[in-house]
């Protein structure tokens, strides 16, 4: 029997021939991430471990994203606490202000993570490096604490779930519509515990920008992982950024898999979770009348230039409803950069959005467009929980940028075809 | 790893982390603080509801979503002996363990309404209910119930990979 692209990186890892669903293992980890949210809470544990030094200060990255620039006292103590354990243990990768961008939009772009690399990062998010053909996961705090003491932590080798698309997709369709496609299909807990490898044209059609989308909401289906083999795009991509030797693997044609979905692109239109769970999707053909009162487009889902792009495109000498706050957040400097010198953010305020700096603010309720009771915001982020963006009674619907900067000009949900004609 | 005795509040399914935990509050840092907003999206009186050791009964993909730790913190200080559910986001699931709070996968969902006692014991994994019936779940592997013993992740590697 062979094994999965997963299986083969855990395998390595762990330094065994082989591995097989369920097992336990102990890896050693490439990188170790954490935020202004997640580090605080491991830096504490980490000095309950009383020991002196991380275990390679190349191989930790810190990222102040989620409540920064610091929105007030408190995250302001937060950010502080990291940067004193970043200056103390001159960890390499810690992004202050002005270097920094949404964590899983930044490390790709900064060359940190590497195709058959093993990651794991305190944030749910992580998983969205799986598009460079590595496993990366989200853990919790205390075990990036553990991995940060000591370059390795336990793991259950989990099953395998295959989705292949076929053919080509129609016009607004991207790697949201696609993810959000398998979670409606499968549900919010689908793939609970499971690797979900994306294979097929359809996949091997999507930009870069667009297989990190897709892999950023494995987690939305309950994975651990959601992962790409590497091709063409993904080389050339990391040949840019990356100047150490990584390792290519692919699953073997005889790996086992625990489920296997084939998707016809043909019948895949743009898609609107509504709230307050991702797997609520409705075709944009079908969402009824919903007056939006804001639009976020952003966040380490939909904050790439792919992204903003398209946005652009359909924002271009158009206004904004006044009814609607268009807000809009690339993810890096970089981006934000070359954003401008393209002209896209010139767009934005033309049309009556606000760009801002890079942060995960408004995403989780954090800050930068939290909503009121009875609220709606179609946002391109990753989760629409009850309260996920402001006030218990607010409601987040998701989709990809082509539709939030439609509904934005429309106020109410649209879609791309509706303004441009 | 012993009995654990406590009242059982009822939750539905996909319970995800943002109810267990509101993002808005995630700047702060005291247990104390954070236990004050546990299940606050679910249940606003919770937290003044909540004595030591009361269970938590909920249905399927308990603690979906983030991986923010304070979801556990924020139940663990809050007194929470154990959580039950048909099944837990995987994240959720892994850092209660780290951190020691007992969190039981069930098969089906136990007889039990809101404030009805339970007895759970973890060696035998059984779960005494108030009509006398008993609910059986498969109990800890070796692994886990070692961390979960030693209170948690932290204290075992400690004296296991850094003693």
């Amino acid at each position: 029997m062979g094994m999965t692209i997963a299986e083969k990186i855990l395998a390595a890892h762990a330094g065994k021939a082989r591995v097989v669903p369920g097992e336990l293992i102990t890896a050693k980890v490439d990188l170790v991430l954490g935020n202004d949210i997640t580090a605080p809470v491991a830096i504490k544990e980490f000095e309950r471990l009383g020991v002196e030094t991380v275990f390679d200060r190349d191989r930790i990255a810190l990222v102040p994203d989620h409540f920064v620039p610091n929105k007030d006292i408190k995250a302001a103590e937060q950010a502080r606490l990291m940067r004193e354990f970043a200056r103390k243990h001159q960890i390499t990768h810690y992004f202050e202000v002005g270097q920094m961008g949404i964590e899983h939009c930044l490390l790709p772009e900064q060359g940190l993570v590497a195709p058959g690399e093993l990651i794991i990062g305190a944030d749910s998010h992580t998983c969205t490096y799986g598009a460079l053909g590595a496993f990366a996961t989200g853990v919790g705090s205390t075990d990036m604490a553990a991995a940060m003491a000591t370059g390795e932590l336990w793991f259950k080798v989990p099953a395998s779930m295959k989705f292949v698309f076929h053919g080509e997709p129609k016009p607004w369709v991207g790697g949201k519509d696609l993810i959000l496609h398998i979670i409606g299909d499968i549900g919010v807990d689908g793939a609970t515990y499971m690797a979900m490898e994306f294979a097929g044209e359809g996949i091997a059609a999507l930009s870069m920008d667009g297989r990190f989308t897709m892999c950023n909401m494995a987690i939305e289906a309950g994975g651990k992982a959601g992962i790409i083999a590497p091709d063409a795009k993904t080389i050339a991509y990391v040949k840019e950024r990356v100047d150490r030797e990584y390792e290519i693997y692919e699953s073997d044609k005889d790996a086992a898999y625990a489920l296997v979905k084939e998707y016809d692109l043909a019948t895949i239109e743009p898609l609107v979770a509504f709230p307050h769970k991702p797997e609520n999707t409705r075709p944009i053909s079908q969402v009824g009348h919903v007056p939006i009162d804001q639009a976020v487009i952003g966040s380490c889902t939909n904050g790439r230039m792919e992204d903003l792009r398209i946005a652009a495109k359909i924002l271009e000498g158009r206004k904004v409803d006044p009814r609607v706050r268009l807000i809009v957040i690339p993810g890096t400097q970089a981006i934000y950069l070359e954003a401008m010198e393209e002209g896209l953010i010139k767009t934005f305020i033309e049309a009556g959005g606000v760009v801002s700096t890079p942060t995960c603010g408004p995403c989780l309720g954090g800050y930068m467009g939290i909503l009121a009771a009875g609220e709606r915001c179609v946002s391109t982020t990753n989760r629409n929980f009850v309260g996920r963006m402001g006030h218990p009674q607010s409601e987040v619907y998701l989709a990809n940028p082509a539709v939030a900067a439609a509904s934005a000009i429309a106020g109410r949900l649209a879609s791309p075809e509706e303004i441009l004609g | 790893m012993g009995k654990l005795q406590g009242r059982a509040f009822i939750f539905k399914d996909n319970v995800d982390t943002d109810q267990i935990y509101p993002g808005r509050y995630l700047e702060l840092t005291d247990p104390k603080a954070i236990a004050a907003h546990a299940m606050e999206g679910a249940d606003p009186a919770f937290p003044e509801k909540v004595r030591p050791g009361d269970i938590i009964v909920a249905g399927k993909n308990f603690g979906c979503g983030s991986s923010r730790e304070h979801a556990v913190i924020a139940l663990k200080e809050a007194g929470v002996g154990a959580v039950l559910a048909l099944s837990f986001g995987r994240i959720f699931y892994r850092n209660a363990i780290n951190l020691g709070l007992p969190a039981i996968r069930l098969a089906e969902a136990p007889k039990a309404a809101e404030g009805d006692l339970l007895t759970i014991d973890l060696e035998e994994g059984t779960i005494a209910l108030p009509d006398g019936g008993i609910l059986s779940f498969a109990p800890f592997p070796p692994e886990i119930r070692k961390i979960i013993q030693g209170g948690g992740i932290i204290p075992l590697v400690k004296s296991e990979q850094l003693g």
